[in-house]
């Protein structure tokens, strides 16, 4: 298995052995639960389904209360706010039902991709999206957050697609790279990543072993 | 809003024992410094601690828990030097507050321009 499924705590700063102030991100994965298991002679492919988060039963619907039943047995809420398949390759070490435990995953120096929703900005001006340079704020000024020119004249007579122009930014998934692992905490069952990762505090991301890692 | 496990985990890198001392006072910190120093004997490059004191005014203190710093201030040979510590650091060994200082604000900014005379702090008298 190569990932896992956490919450974003938010970020603070902590110091490494040599005293360096290092800017972390702390993630938990307390509730993060293998559901089950995608198999090549049945899929067509290997696959995990990891959850994350307790819902009350009686919110889900029927098709995955079902599945979620078979593997934890009949309670009152289960680990169903955010499903998700994660590929594999070869065999997987974990069971259905199990609680996923990032100590058995990654080690402390190990880098990792974290995959995140960002914040979502709504529909935002080209300043803000774009990093546009906007016109002058005062003096007159007319032009203060506006795009400018978004093409040339009769030829082409149309605006070229993919022009960058307002719109709606934020609220899309986004893969940050090479995050090296500061810490485990066994006990409060978080994740010390460096660095940022997108989202706001409270959100669900994917924790895996880097892709494109440097060797 | 701050999660608790954030706030336990900041707890676990915050010092336990910090000396009361704010803007105005004087102080002296110990900083460890380590330094590649080149070995008598065996002439090769060797990591070596020591231990770094610096004296002088508090200007400020900025931020709040685990990220607190507080910046010094004093004048060397005529140029004034201000050093920034995170007041968590491992790295500061002790804080000796030498003179408490009687100041009228948060952040001495104004001792920037002022030197000799014009530069000292009243002395805060405690009983």
């Amino acid at each position: 298995m190569t990932g896992l499924i956490a919450k974003k705590l938010g970020m603070t700063q902590i110091f490494d052995d040599r005293g360096n102030v290092v800017p972390v991100t702390v993630l938990d994965f307390s509730e993060c639960y293998v559901l089950d298991l995608r198999e090549e002679e049945n899929d067509g492919y290997n696959a995990v389904r990891l959850c994350y988060g307790n819902v009350k039963a009686k919110r889900l619907n029927r098709p995955i209360l079902g599945v979620f039943k078979k593997i934890f047995g009949d309670k009152d809420f289960y680990p169903a706010r955010f499903v998700l398949e994660l590929r594999t390759k070869g065999s997987v070490d974990f069971k259905p039902g199990e609680k996923v435990d990032a100590e058995k995953l990654f080690q402390i120096g190990e880098k990792v991709d974290v995959i995140g929703k960002t914040k979502g900005r709504g529909f935002t001006g080209v300043m803000k999206r774009w990093n546009f340079s906007g016109g002058p704020s005062s003096h007159g000024s007319m032009f203060k957050r506006r795009p400018g020119s978004i093409g040339q004249t009769t030829d082409p007579g149309r605006v070229w697609k993919g022009k960058k122009m307002a719109g709606h930014y934020g609220n899309e998934r986004v893969t940050i790279h090479n995050l090296e692992v500061m810490k485990i905490d066994k006990d409060r069952e978080v994740i010390l990543l460096k660095g940022s990762v997108p989202g706001p505090a409270g959100s669900f991301v994917v924790i895996r072993k880097a892709k494109r890692r440097k060797l | 809003m701050t999660y608790q496990k954030v706030k336990e985990i900041e707890k676990e890198y915050a010092k336990k024992e910090i000396p009361e001392f704010g803007p105005g006072d004087t102080v002296k910190v110990y900083m460890r410094i380590t330094e590649l120093k080149e070995d008598v004997k065996s002439r090769k490059l060797v990591e070596k601690t020591r231990i770094q004191p610096f004296e002088g005014v508090v200007m400020r203190r900025k931020g709040g828990g685990i990220s607190e710093t507080f910046t010094v201030r004093k004048i060397t040979q005529g140029v004034g030097i201000e050093k920034t510590f995170p007041l968590h650091s491992p790295l500061i060994e002790k804080i000796e507050v030498r003179r408490k200082g009687k100041v009228r604000r948060a952040k001495l900014y104004y001792l920037r321009g002022k030197t000799g005379k014009a530069a000292r702090v009243k002395q805060r008298k405690t009983n």
